[in-house]
Parts: structure tokens; sequence; C-alpha cells
């Protein structure tokens, strides 16, 4: 792979370790990671960030019974996994998962193929696949045919786009394998495929896109995006 | 394997605590003293300890950590909850939670803590980090009702117990970075308190700058790339 250039910004990544962020906004930040050690290392510090913060934490006493209780919690679920120790898959799984160009929390909600993703047309050679999660931001998967562009448009919120094969780009800069693009309300751009692969890239916002062209805008609703 | 008797002779603390696989009359006491008191231990001593050095006490929960892991052991468990259980509900509290849930919460996130003693690396993380993490996650479950995605993780290489001097050296940082947090202007710091509870929008954030992370950045840097090394 590539060089990855573009990272997570800071405000991304506080809001992944804080947990705070929504769903599919999670679901990009934690694809990124998988690819990208860097921003791995950087989870790893905003982490010890909250560990501290959990550390300086004024303390809220535990009812009388709460040390025995949760003691016998782990002894029911200890006696429960020495039952079923003998179905308990490894831990890490990622020699059985390397041969897929899925990226592993994706693989959860589309599969371990990317061929096999069910797409939809929305126009000039772009497809879609909406994936499921909560209401909070809307994800998706686009696969924009090599050379092509994605409709000009703007954000009301933060759009992220992650790029998992071909590379695309726009007024900013190029976006390869691995490369995150944050965008926010002041950005109005038009991400152009490069030559040579199609581009597939899963992107994420938390408002709806803004076309800048009528006919889009007309079919925002029927996009759903 | 060969490093474990170092961090028991280290840590002469622990040696001292009863062992046992059984719920016993002791930990009923030590749980009620944990509720006077908020650790296992006599109040005294806990001061004299923290007076002496606080990252001795980051180790003894890193032992402890190990000692919940590799022996089952109970009292062990009892030291961590004493001091970290009350910290998670308090968190869970600030986060939205009401007082019950946040004490059932908290159990589980402690009984989480037990279970998964194994995944718990002290070369990436201190053991405070380690339960942010995990009661972060039920906070999402429970309170927010969430999926949260995980990034893939790096799988352990062959020499699954990490040095010793790598350990300290990680507890160590992460108690100048706790002093760091401390020491920053009470406004700063209280943006990146709220941050980390879900009070702020994500512009708030984006706005605010300049976490004092230190040589904890090469640290993990520095674990990350001799994991990866092991994984070739």
């Amino acid at each position: 792979m590539t060089e990855i250039r573009h990272h997570l910004t800071d405000a991304l990544m506080i809001g992944y370790c804080a947990g705070t962020l929504p769903e599919g906004f999670n679901l990009v930040v934690a694809t990124h990671i998988s690819l990208c050690d860097e921003c791995r290392a950087r989870m790893h510090e905003f982490e010890s960030v909250g560990g501290e913060i959990l550390a300086d934490e004024l303390p809220q006493a535990m009812s009388d019974q709460s040390l025995s209780d949760t003691l016998d919690m782990i002894e029911a679920g200890d006696i429960a996994e020495q039952a079923a120790s003998a179905y308990i898959r490894p831990e890490t799984t990622n020699l059985a998962q390397s041969s897929s160009n899925v990226p592993l929390p994706l693989q959860d909600y589309i599969g371990s193929d990317l061929d096999k993703v069910k797409w939809r047309k929305v126009g000039g050679g772009v497809k879609q696949a909406i994936l499921k999660t909560s209401k909070t931001a809307s994800v998706r998967l686009l696969h924009i045919p090599a050379g092509a562009a994605v409709p000009d448009h703007g954000h009301r919120g933060t759009e992220l786009t992650l790029v998992l094969q071909g590379a695309f780009s726009d007024e900013t800069d190029r976006f390869g394998a691995g490369d995150i693009e944050v965008a926010n309300e002041d950005l109005n751009h038009q991400p152009v495929a490069e030559a040579g692969v199609d581009c597939i890239c899963l992107a994420a916002t938390d408002a709806p896109l803004r076309f800048n062209s009528w006919i889009p805008r007309i079919a925002q609703p029927f996009l759903r995006i | 394997m060969a490093n474990k008797p170092r961090i028991k002779c280290m840590m002469t603390r622990t040696s001292t605590l009863m062992k046992s696989n059984q719920p016993t009359a002791q930990d009923a006491q030590s749980a009620t003293q944990i509720l006077k008191h908020g650790t296992p231990n006599s109040v005294p001593i806990k001061e004299v300890a923290v007076k002496a050095s606080p990252q001795s006490d980051r180790m003894a929960w890193v032992t402890q950590m190990t000692a919940i892991r590799d022996d089952k052991d109970r009292s062990a468990f009892a030291e961590i909850f004493g001091h970290f259980a009350p910290r998670v509900k308090g968190f869970l509290m600030k986060s939205g939670a009401s007082s019950d849930l946040a004490e059932d919460v908290t159990q589980e996130v402690m009984a989480t803590l037990w279970r998964k003693a194994h995944m718990f690396d002290p070369t990436k993380a201190s053991v405070s980090t380690w339960i942010f993490t995990i009661a972060r996650n039920r906070r999402i479950d429970v309170l927010r009702k969430q999926r949260r995605p995980e990034p893939e993780d790096l799988p352990w290489g062959p020499e699954a117990e990490p040095d010793q001097e790598d350990v300290m050296a990680l507890q160590q940082e992460c108690e100048q970075l706790g002093e760091a947090l401390a020491a920053l202007p009470e406004k700063q710091k209280d943006l990146i308190v709220r941050a980390y509870y879900g009070d702020l929008t994500h512009n708030e954030i984006a706005e605010q700058t300049g976490l004092p992370l230190g040589t904890i950045k090469s640290r993990i840097r520095l674990a990350l790339e001799r994991l990866r090394h092991q994984m070739k």
C-alpha cells in the first residue's frame, strides 16, 4: 500500500476515543485506524488522556454488596465460559481475514468482499451502497468509475471520505488508498476519480449533502444522500 | 514468562495478599472497607504509598492485573475494584447515568476487566486507560444504544510477556501525562474534560487544541513498531 498522507483530525480522534461520535463516523474512523499505524498510535495517546481523566474522577460510593455481586457475576460467567470453551474462537483471526480486501470493522457491515457489494446507480456511472447504522449519521460506499466525477457538492455538517481502492482528487489534494478527507461546511468540492482503477470510498455525513446544480438537488430525497 | 518473578519481587505489597479462587469472608470484609474508604487498604497505608510514589501505585495495579490474569486472584481484583469502581461510577454519572444505572454498569465494567485480563497490554496502556476504554464502550452500548466499530486488532507476537522496562516506562509517562493535564490552565483543562464526557459539539472540540501528550507519543509508537516487527 502507498503511504497514507491524510490522517484523522485531533477533534475526530477525541470524539472517537471519548465515544461521542455517531456510529457512522466511528465506522470510518475505525476502518482508517485499521489501515494506518500513525493514527493507531494516536488513538492510544488520546485514550491515555481518557485514562487520566478517569483516574482524576471524583469517586462515587458503590453499594455495600457491589464487590461480592461483581464476583458472583464473574463466577457465573466463568462457568458459562467453561461449558462453551470447546466452541470459543481465537480472539485474533487476522490470518484468516488477511485474504480479504475489506478492513475488519467494515466487514461487519458489508461482508468480506468488495466485489460482492450490492450497488445502486446514482447517475454519471457513480454507484453507492448505503450501510445500516444508527440514524445520527449516514454512511455509504461510493463506487466512482476511473476518471469519473462525483457531482459538485457542499456540506451542512461534516463529511468523512476514506479511500479503500483507487484514488480521487479534488480542489484540495489527491487522496489515495487509506487516505481520509475531512470536509466541513466551508468546502465545496468535486471529487474526480483517477484514471486507471475505479475508486471505492467509504463516506459518512452527519447532515445531508448539498448539491450545487438543481438536478441532483431534486434527486436528493430519492438517493438518500 | 521469565519476567514474571521480577514483577512480584518488585511489588512486595501484593505478595502479602491472600490468594484464593473462592469468595471468602475477607472478600466481604474488604468490600465493606472499600465502601467506607474507597480502597481496600487501610487509609493511612494508602496515603503513605501515594506520597512515596504515585508511580509505584500504577505498577502495583499492573501487577494486580497480572495476578487476576494468571491466578484469578480475588484480592488483587478487590484492590482494583476498590480504587477504580467508584471512579467509573462517577464517570458514568457525569455522562448522564442515574446512580442505580451507573452502579450496575460499573459492576459489568469490572467483570469485563476480569474476563478480558489477558488482553491488557501494559506497554500500551495504564490500568486506568484500559478501564476507561471498557467503561466508554459500555457507556455507548447502554446510554447511546449504538454499536462502536473497533479497529482491527494487532495480534500478539510470540513474546506475549512484555518487557518490564517498557512497562515501567509507559506507566511513568502516563503519570507524567496526568501531571501535565493537572498543570493546564483551568479553562483548557475544563474543555478537555468536557470533550471526553461528550459535553462539547464536534465544532467546539475542533476549536480547542493542544493536548500535552509529551513523551508518551514516542513510547506508544515504539510499542507498535515492535509489535509490527514481531508480526513479520
